[in-house]
């Protein structure tokens, strides 16, 4: 399968995720909110755990079906960057942590449960997020 | 929580992580590729955001004709709809570091469960900044009435 449908298949399959933790259980398939209250309270919000246990193993059972980046391959020989040096890998971590609770979502909860939801609020956080991550990586990764 | 609510989010996870692996958004060079606008720019992510888009419009206007949800009581969705200086700054340092890393959090939960080693040194630090924003932040640029952290997800 090329890139444009395993994105499509992809997609569908995340759209269908979050539908379904909405219809079932009323939550906003929001990753870094429910990563939040996984820690907060890991005994109050238990689905919140199990969510992200399932993101885990539905992520082996993929690798195991042969898709994705292959745990012992860490360079993508493809791609048009190098590498990724850790600086930055622990740059964008503490960044995404703090950036992603101060704006209240990420790109599954504002990116696609948001703007489903036709929220001002993620239309407005997913341009900003969209934007500055396009210009960030435009500069940082030509140098 | 009952035990169908549990396994119904066991599922959402499960699912949710195989389209983030095939969609290819776990492979941090081609989200770089597509963030970075240059010759040899990879669109596919925007077909992903596309059809994530499209399939969960269409499944929660069929959500709203409903009074709650199959196994809970509430459909627990934000109803704010400002435009605040925390949105709009959080928003931007996530970009930020979305664009350093080629991380958001999803891709980078399933990439340390599968022991990519990128996305276990990305993770370790995004839960850092978890921390360091319940701890120091919750109350950066929040308007003095409103001082109760709101989620949207």
């Amino acid at each position: 399968m090329s890139d444009i449908s395993m994105a499509i298949v992809g997609g569908v399959l995340i759209g269908s995720a979050a539908v379904w933790l909405y219809l079932s259980v009323g939550r906003i398939a929001g990753i870094s909110g429910i990563a939040a209250q996984a820690l907060r309270g890991p005994l109050a919000n238990s689905w919140a755990v199990l969510f992200i246990l399932g993101l885990g193993l539905g992520g082996w059972a993929a690798q195991l079906l042969g898709f994705g980046p292959s745990a012992s391959l860490p360079i993508n020989q493809a791609a048009p960057v190098a590498d990724l040096s850790l600086p930055l890998l622990i740059g964008g971590g503490l960044l995404v942590g703090i950036g992603t609770r101060m704006g209240s979502g990420c790109t599954s909860g504002h990116g696609v449960c948001g703007m489903a939801r036709l929220s001002p609020r993620s239309l407005a956080a997913t341009l900003i997020f969209v934007g500055v991550g396009m210009a960030v990586a435009t500069l940082v990764h030509s140098l | 929580m009952n035990m169908a609510s549990k396994l119904a989010a066991l599922a959402a996870g499960i699912i949710f992580g195989l389209g983030l692996v095939i969609s290819g958004m776990t492979d941090p060079l081609k989200v770089i590729a597509f963030l970075k606008l240059a010759p040899g720019w990879n669109p596919a992510l925007i077909f992903v955001m596309g059809s994530a888009l499209l399939t969960s419009a269409v499944g929660f206007a069929v959500a709203r004709r409903r009074a709650a949800p199959f196994f809970g009581e509430l459909f627990m969705a934000p109803t704010k709809t400002d435009l605040d200086a925390r949105l709009l700054v959080g928003a931007g340092l996530f970009g930020v570091g979305w664009g350093l890393s080629g991380y958001c959090p999803g891709p980078a939960i399933v990439g340390a469960f599968t022991l990519d080693s990128r996305a276990l040194a990305f993770i370790l630090a995004f839960l850092v900044g978890l921390a360091v924003h319940e701890r120091f932040l919750q109350n950066l640029l929040q308007a003095p009435e409103a001082n109760k952290p709101v989620s949207d997800g």
